[in-house]
């Protein structure tokens, strides 16, 4: 058997539903058409009535979401592309954000983005929005890189007493496959070492996570041993983790395909540097997407994120230092 | 509590004009508007004495509307107040102690020193807290019901109050809609007081009445003079009624004044002298008051007894708030998660 991380991410939703009878699923055409992307594909005829078709009413959305939270069910909103979820930014950040800490009672949405560029998608269909969701308190920010955190973390996501944004990569859906899905997994707020090396760290999330792998193994043939580490979950941030890969590198690169004023790039740079100085032996580094909105034309939507090339130049010029 | 009995006593059983069980609910709705309107006639004495931190925001003039909405409702039903709604919320279980608690930071409040003033709420009772962004609180009251029918719990009705100002946000229009759509027993009260903050209703919306979009949701609409007990009390009844036979989402709008400035800091100068004088402008109060002793429902010593009784337990109330302790930084945990294992630390 092999699985995309789309499939992962439907058989997670599928045992989720079979196994909690408080799950259910609301979003834009998710019942008898399954998604715009197939996320959800036969979850309406195998779960009849838990799986429904919203108007679109991002807003309205998640606000119900919240009350059947409320009310303890445990509803995951698919949000068509992360970057309609704007509509629903208040309900998310404001109502579903502080609902825990003003009133003790949690609520526990999960709300699924797709995200990230795909070519051709152009400035509305390729948002990167992890950063705006981690600023605020009271919200997990997941960033799954695998087929197999996708599965698991999306089932976290639901067991989660809190709102989790979960941020799912409109590329890695189809070009992620794996052999099966995990039967246990790396709790959420831990990062990992997707690859350990000695010379330089490379902090990346999500799709980012397998541009450094293949600018790892870029560099190895030039005499290099690059670590990765692949956060996970951008909030809560593995802090320790990175910490402690940069110890033992002494370089820092942090890759992030959202855009380059604040972020989570700039937060990782910052913990370190604020907190880790003496680890560093040369200045850290940063890379995100270009300061625009997302294009159009391959030749320009390729040349706006970070890619393999432009991390691997980043990569020799901070082991020159 | 005396809150607690008043209430429930009468609000269980059918009423229809003229009846004794209507005597009984319309002398119930008039002690909660005259408690709510006590409580809201301290909380501005505290507040121009400089005992309340931020701003406190009264619904003088909206308590028959108020009152009527939550006393249309039974335990087990949800309801989503905004700031106008003293009234209701005492009528449908928050108490007075708690309204003075949140306005004066008390650690022992539902809101624990965390929100203030008009935003408390209990959600597990049903009792939702309102957030400041106009327009979110329905479509949450629509997730709760959908989550019931889900459950298959009937007989739930919810009800969330809205001023015709955010009538013209997108998220009343999305929510109203999403109720429509799911045919949700959703109660939706629109109280048209002429003003948000200082914004006419002309610069509100075009249409004649607010109660014409009813047929564009393709949901049941209902019109109300706000300043009278008697309409109120029926019509909301009438309207949860409906919503709870499953007729669906029932529009009720209703013409009143704010007899207030939109928040204490606020003295209203810019409100039309011709509606403060025309019918609009009654105080509901005062209609009601007429109304019982005409209707030889209470005679005026019984009136003046009550409002003994409200201003002492408004006294009470706000003494033991005062008394109580206020929110201790050292002992706030500083985390807004409720999964300790996902918390980060704070700088
Ligand atoms: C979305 C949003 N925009 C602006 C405000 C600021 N604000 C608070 S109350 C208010 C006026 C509300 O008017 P209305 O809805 O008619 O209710 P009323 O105050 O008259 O009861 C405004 C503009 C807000 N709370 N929410």
């Amino acid at each position: 058997m092999s699985l995309t991380y789309l499939e992962a991410i439907r058989e997670a939703q599928a045992r989720a539903l079979r196994d909690d009878p408080r799950v259910i699923i609301y979003g834009q055409d998710v019942g008898a058409f399954g998604g715009a992307f197939k996320a959800t594909k036969n979850l309406a005829g195998e779960f009849p009535g838990r799986v429904m078709d919203a108007p679109i009413s991002e807003d309205a959305i998640v606000g119900a979401a919240i009350g059947a939270a409320i009310e303890g069910m445990r509803p995951i909103v698919e949000m068509q592309f992360a970057d309609f979820s704007t509509v629903g930014f208040n309900q998310i950040v404001n109502q579903a954000a502080t609902l825990f800490w003003r009133t003790q009672v949690p609520c526990p949405i999960t709300v699924r983005l797709p995200f990230g560029g795909t070519s051709g998608s152009g400035p509305f269909h390729s948002q990167s929005l992890e950063t705006i969701y981690a600023h605020y308190p009271g919200l997990v920010v997941m960033t799954p890189a695998t087929v197999e955190d996708a599965y698991s973390m999306l089932l976290e996501a639901v067991a989660i007493d809190d709102p989790v944004i979960f941020c799912e990569h409109k590329y890695l859906y189809y070009h992620l496959k794996a052999d099966k899905l995990p039967t246990e997994a790396v709790p959420t707020g831990k990062a990992r070492i997707a690859r350990a090396g000695r010379d330089l760290t490379i902090v990346a999330y999500s799709a980012m996570v397998h541009e450094a792998l293949a600018v790892a193994e870029e560099l190895k043939t030039e005499g290099h041993e690059i670590e990765v580490v692949d956060l996970r979950s951008v909030k809560p941030l593995d802090t320790d983790t990175v910490m402690a890969s940069v110890a033992r590198t002494g370089r820092l690169l942090c890759v992030g395909e959202s855009w380059p004023w604040g972020g989570v790039t700039a937060e990782v740079v910052a913990r370190v540097a604020t907190e880790g100085f003496a680890l560093l032996d040369a200045p850290p580094m940063r890379l995100n997407a270009k300061d625009t909105p997302v294009p159009y034309h391959p030749n320009l939507w390729a040349a706006h994120r970070p890619t393999a090339r432009s991390i691997a130049a980043a990569a020799r010029k901070l082991l020159r230092q | 509590m005396v809150q607690a009995a008043d209430s429930v006593a009468v609000r269980f059983r059918p009423v229809a004009a003229g009846t004794a069980v209507f005597s009984e609910l319309c002398t119930s709705a008039f002690r909660w508007m005259l408690l709510a309107r006590l409580l809201d006639e301290k909380f501005a004495s505290l507040y121009r004495a400089g005992k309340i931190h931020g701003g406190v925001f009264l619904g003088r003039g909206q308590e028959a509307l108020s009152v009527a909405t939550a006393l249309a409702l039974r335990p087990g039903d949800v309801f989503a107040p905004l700031i106008r709604d003293a009234a209701g919320r005492l009528a449908f279980g928050d108490t007075a102690l708690d309204a003075a608690r949140t306005y004066l930071g008390s650690a022992l409040g539902p809101m624990r020193g965390r929100d203030g003033n008009v935003h408390r709420g209990k959600p597990r009772e049903g009792l939702l807290p309102m957030i400041s962004h106009l327009g979110a609180m329905i479509s949450v009251v629509n997730g709760i019901l959908l989550a019931r029918r889900l459950k298959g719990i009937q007989g739930t009705v919810g009800a969330a109050s809205i001023g015709e100002g955010a009538t013209s946000t997108g998220a009343f229009h999305e929510a109203l809609n999403q109720a429509a759509i799911e045919k949700l027993p959703l109660v939706l009260v629109v109280a048209n007081n002429h003003y948000a903050y200082s914004t006419p209703t002309s610069r509100q919306f075009a249409c004649d009445s607010l109660v014409d979009k009813a047929a564009g949701y393709g949901v049941a609409g209902h019109r109300v003079d706000g300043t009278d007990l008697e309409a109120c009390l029926k019509t909301l009844q009438h309207a949860a009624d409906q919503a709870r036979a499953g007729r669906g989402p029932q529009l009720v709008v209703a013409k009143l004044l704010r007899l207030c400035g939109h928040g204490e800091h606020d003295d209203a100068g810019y409100i039309d002298p011709k509606l403060k004088t025309s019918p609009v402008g009654r105080d509901c109060l005062k209609v009601a008051e007429e109304f019982l002793l005409q209707q030889r429902w209470a005679d005026a010593a019984t009136i003046a007894a009550w409002r003994k009784e409200k201003t002492h337990e408004v006294e009470e109330a706000v003494t033991a708030a005062q008394r109580e302790p206020t929110p201790d930084p050292y002992e706030e945990d500083w985390t807004a998660l409720s999964s300790g294992q996902l918390r980060e630390g704070n700088e």
